[in-house]
């Protein structure tokens, strides 16, 4: 449905989007996630034709942004950040505007009105003026209007931004609501949101696209690798850091065991696996065997939340390039070098 | 058709907010004490012309359209960068602009509907005045064709300086900016004649001849001069132009 290929978009002094890449099917809804200023706008800017790319092509139900935008813009839903709201026209009379500049019969436009309003629940806020409407429903209307002339793409930048947390649940709803009918692109920088109503997400950070996959295969794969935390009692020396971190290290499976502290007597090791070993079960074992005290054993899981700021906070581009292709190999080490903390 | 439907809109927005009625207010009101003022000093000058037996006979187009019209001209030429400075200063800045070109609708259309709206309010204005005439034909007998000449002028004139003004608004997302530059330039654009009294080599002669106000001279005077009508429609086709260029690298910035 929608297929971007090397797009590139140029600032006089900076690069908003570098080089990305990425396919969206029919029916999908595809969660865009990055920190501000990551290219999130810019992208969606290009595919609803409202800049053109400095390179690179991007197409929305096979018709290329730059060769035949009349024709994307047809296909298309756009809800920028800030809805695109006359302050001075009530919501019928706004609704009305739009619905003629989308091209809607006029006899059918009554009719997609009442639709839509129903759907974004603004009905009864038709004849009110909207500068003198709530921030909901003033995104309800921003919507309302994006789904108008029944686009086949959605596309919503930050449809929550901005929204109490009555309202935020309301939008999502919504927007899960529309999910059957539409191919929906939306992009957020808060993490719930997209693994609640997303199929696929898209990770974008400094202008590249970090990593692509559903949400399940991203979480899944960045835990390929096990991650176990270990606590050990030391027993008043009976247990030395250094000859149970030895020991850890023996254990077939293990990849890397790091020593973090010890507090009142308690040690603690993080343990890693490699790739699709179960550790667990061996590590209790050398620990019991040895003569120590075990406390404490859990698998510790990357939330999307820490993937996310693993592949998005490190600051040179080189390390993010990393990461990349880390994640793309399904590589056994996910860890950049810790350089964000 | 979406032409129209901009248009509307943009009608509707003008008429919704208090800039239509501050502008026709302001118009009737400095137009009314020009007209007042006018007609004082022709009904003076009769009185005496009649007193002293010498019957001069005092044409009222001659008297008090011709000045009038004059007058007039540059209460339009404050008013209008004030009917167009908003036209897409707001819509940039409020990012509703988005919404217009995102939609399957062409550029031109937008700048057409735009400038159409603004000629429309633009014309209520010139109807207004046009009440002062109807006192005139209550009480006189002047001649309609001069005058409606002269408002004829007027239009165009004042169309060529809405396009300007809709051009300048694109520029900027500020409104009292798109305003104050807009105003420069229909002033200067205005007494550019000025230039060619002094003078007359061909530089100043060519400087002189894009002065609007020359060119309504004659329609003053009642006389329809073709290379005056091309001139007017040629400046509205240049800035309806460079409007919709100037929207096109709205798109390239953005």
């Amino acid at each position: 449905m929608i297929k971007v290929e090397g797009l590139t978009k140029r600032y006089a002094r900076n690069i908003a989007v570098d080089n990305i890449s990425f396919e969206v099917e029919k029916g999908q809804v595809v969660g865009f996630l990055g920190p501000n200023g990551a290219g999130k706008t810019t992208t969606m800017r290009v595919l609803t034709c409202f800049m053109p790319p400095t390179s690179g092509s991007a197409s929305v139900a096979g018709f290329d942004v730059q060769q035949s935008p009349m024709e994307v813009k047809r296909r298309i839903g756009y809800l920028p950040e800030t809805p695109p709201l006359y302050p001075d026209m009530e919501v019928g009379e706004y609704l009305d505007f739009v619905g003629r500049i989308k091209g809607i019969p006029v006899a059918d436009i009554p009719k997609r009105i009442n639709e839509v309003a129903e759907k974004c629940a603004i009905g009864d806020v038709q004849k009110k003026l909207i500068g003198k409407l709530s921030k909901g429903y003033r995104q309800r209307v921003g919507l309302a209007q994006a789904i108008l002339h029944n686009p086949d793409v959605l596309i919503l930048d930050e449809p929550t931004s901005g929204l109490d947390p009555q309202q935020i649940i309301e939008t999502r709803d919504l927007i899960k609501g529309l999910a059957g009918d539409h191919t929906i692109i939306l992009s957020t920088h808060i993490l719930p949101e997209v693994e609640q109503i997303c199929e696929k997400v898209i990770i974008i950070a400094r202008g590249k696209v970090v990593a692509t996959d559903s949400v399940e295969n991203l979480t899944s794969r960045l835990r390929g690798s096990e991650t176990v935390a270990i606590e050990v009692i030391s027993d008043d020396g009976h247990a030395l850091p250094a000859s149970v971190q030895l020991r850890l290290e023996q254990v077939a499976g293990v990849s890397r065991v790091l020593y973090k502290d010890s507090k009142d007597g308690r040690l603690h090791f993080t343990v890693e696996s490699l790739e699709g070993r179960h550790i667990r079960p061996a590590l209790a074992r050398a620990v019991i065997e040895s003569g120590w005290n075990l406390n404490e054993l859990h698998g510790m899981a990357l939330s999307l939340e820490e993937i996310f700021l693993e592949l998005t906070s490190s600051h040179k581009p080189e390390a993010a390039e990393a990461i990349k292709e880390v994640a793309a190999e399904h590589a056994t080490e996910v860890q950049p070098e810790d350089e964000s903390k | 058709m979406n032409t129209f439907t901009i248009c509307r809109k943009e009608l509707q927005s003008y008429f919704r907010s208090p800039i239509a009625y501050t502008v026709i207010a302001l118009w009737a009101l400095i137009g009314g004490f020009f007209f007042y003022f006018g007609l004082s000093f022709f009904v003076q000058r009769s009185m005496e012309s009649a007193m002293t037996g010498q019957s001069m006979p005092m044409n009222i187009n001659e008297w008090i359209v011709r000045p009038l019209l004059s007058n007039v001209n540059v209460v339009a030429l404050f008013l209008i960068p004030m009917i167009t400075m908003r036209l897409f200063a707001e819509e940039k800045r409020s990012g509703t602009i988005e919404l217009l070109m995102t939609s399957p609708i062409n550029d031109l259309e937008i700048v057409l509907g735009k400038w159409l709206a603004a000629v429309g309010l633009y014309s209520v204005m010139l109807f207004v005045s046009l009440l002062h005439m109807a006192i005139l034909f209550r009480y006189g007998q002047p001649d309609w064709k001069p005058l409606a000449i002269g408002y004829l002028g007027l239009l165009l004139q004042g169309a060529c300086l809405l396009a300007i003004g809709t051009f300048v608004s694109t520029c900027t997302s500020n409104q009292i900016v798109a305003g104050a530059i807009g105003f420069a330039i229909s002033l200067l654009l205005f007494v550019l004649n000025w230039v060619s009294e002094f003078g007359s080599s061909v530089t100043e002669r060519v400087i002189g001849y894009l002065s609007v106000q020359a060119h309504f001279e004659s329609f003053s005077k009642g006389v329809i001069d073709s290379k005056d009508i091309v001139f007017y429609a040629t400046m509205i086709v240049l800035g309806l132009f460079l409007t919709s260029r100037s929207l096109e690298s709205v798109r390239w910035r953005a």
